[in-house]
């Protein structure tokens, strides 16, 4: 058997982590515009629109993602549709991340005063011009915060994507593993690659808490 | 054809009839001073005249729209009514310039400059030029509410809704404010304020409006109603906040 130096297991995670990156990203880039128009059908002030986020909202926050990646891996393909793992992990990520952020946002636009709904409604705004010009950049300095924060569950979400088969930072852990059988030391370097990927993302969240607080 | 005209107007929160069939025209440039106890309806009545709130029966005309109409576009609606509220509610993301020309730019869909233009007079107006920079949290109470003010103007409204404007002041604030209201009302602006300012309701109103539990009470020119109130009800109320 062929011997595996420490940095052969530690360039091949590395690797492996853009991966990690590549789908953070996506799930973080498309959940965010689902999760957004998401928000504006929550808000709308049309019942069965509100009603279909709610239950859309519960549903992916009320069952574990790793089910809904086995739904979309295992159930489309009941339908004689091909889906690849990237395609499943993807879909899954980027639906379970637009529920989160659509209610971590309707939570911060619900924060803003009342009053400035009032003032400008009877300035004659319509909804959407509200919410572009006075709700939305209001709302948007208290989410960011807890937007970043979220973002450091979304890639450590991006590992359950190793069980259905896509080789990510997680599943090259195992892989590398399963040929060197030294997990302690191959899943402390991927433990310490998740860190090194999320802590700055808590620090920019815990940073950008303190100068939006300080700007008010 | 009086300006605002209110017509058997009711309004309940649930269990609880806010308004009790209110009646009450208001002609142009009028200035209608609207006294009462916490509770009796008053800003309820101010918020159905521009449908912030929804009233249940009767009718609300504003120059002949029907508020809360199958016919009316409410947007059109209140760009004719300006709306000042107790809290001052300016978009604390802009500066006091900002929040004057927002409306002009985006509701009536005018040109940067035109708007800006407008904005600098009403701010002049109000006596706060040299503020236009100034965010609202860089402000006083009073600057913030004479910008309110202004921005209400800016969308040259036919009517001004003022909803104890000067309650969340502090006393040494509340005649800046007033000052600015009392100009408007010389030059004919329709005014219909809810206020517990009393000598200025009697000094500065041309009509003053008794609410008392969900209805018009006693109503009058307000000289004449201060020197003798018909009924009990006003006589306690003048004697309690004479006290």
């Amino acid at each position: 058997m062929a011997d595996f130096s420490l940095w052969v297991i530690v360039s091949n995670l590395l690797l492996a982590a853009r991966w990690t990156i590549a789908l953070s990203l996506i799930a973080f880039v498309c959940g965010g515009v689902v999760g957004l128009l998401l928000l504006f059908a929550r808000i709308s002030g049309v019942r069965l629109l509100e009603r279909f986020v709610f239950l859309y909202v519960e549903f992916f926050q009320g069952t574990p993602l790793l089910m809904q990646m086995f739904m979309l891996f295992f159930g489309v393909a009941l339908f004689g549709v091909e889906i690849s793992p990237w395609m499943a992990a993807s879909l899954a990520l980027t639906l379970w991340t637009s529920a989160f952020l659509t209610e971590i946002w309707r939570g911060c636009v619900k924060s803003v005063p009342l009053g400035q709904w009032d003032a400008a409604d009877s300035l004659g705004f319509n909804f959407v011009d509200l919410m572009r010009y006075v709700i939305l950049p209001q709302a948007l300095r208290i989410s960011v915060p807890p937007t970043v924060g979220f973002l450091v569950q979304v890639v450590k979400g991006t590992a359950l994507a190793s069980i259905i088969g896509f080789v990510e930072l997680t599943r090259a852990g195992t892989m590398i593993n399963n040929a060197t059988f030294r997990p302690f030391l191959v899943y402390t370097i991927v433990g310490l690659i998740y860190f090194a990927l999320c802590f700055p993302l808590s620090l920019l969240a815990k940073s950008l808490e303190r100068r939006l607080n300080a700007a008010r | 054809m009086p300006l605002v005209s209110i017509v058997d107007v009711r309004k309940s929160f649930g269990s609880n009839e806010v308004l009790k069939g209110v009646s009450l025209p208001v002609e142009r440039g009028d200035v209608v001073a609207i006294v009462g106890r916490s509770g009796s309806g008053k800003s309820t009545l101010l918020r159905c005249i521009n449908g912030l709130e929804s009233h249940d029966s009767g009718t609300i005309t504003v120059d002949g729209l029907e508020v809360g109409g199958a016919a009316t576009d409410m947007r059109v609606l209140r760009r004719q009514v300006g709306m000042i509220f107790q809290q001052f509610n300016l978009f604390p993301h802009l500066t006091a310039l900002g929040n004057v020309m927002l409306a002009p730019r985006i509701v009536l869909k005018m040109g940067e400059r035109e708007a800006r233009d407008i904005a600098l007079d009403m701010l002049a107006k109000v006596g706060l030029a040299d503020k236009r920079d100034n965010y609202p949290s860089q402000l006083s109470g009073g600057q913030q509410q004479r910008v309110a003010i202004a921005r209400a103007l800016a969308m040259r409204p036919m009517a001004l809704l003022c909803d104890e404007i000067t309650s969340a002041l502090d006393p040494e604030l509340i005649n800046e404010v007033l000052r600015v209201v009392e100009t408007l009302a010389s030059e004919g602006m329709t005014l219909m304020l809810v206020t517990h300012e009393m000598r200025f309701a009697r000094d500065v109103g041309t009509k003053l409006v008794f609410m008392h539990q969900g209805r018009v009470h006693e109503e009058g020119p307000p000289k004449a109603l201060f020197a003798a109130p018909q009924t009990l009800e006003l006589q306690q109320f003048i004697g309690a906040s004479r006290a």
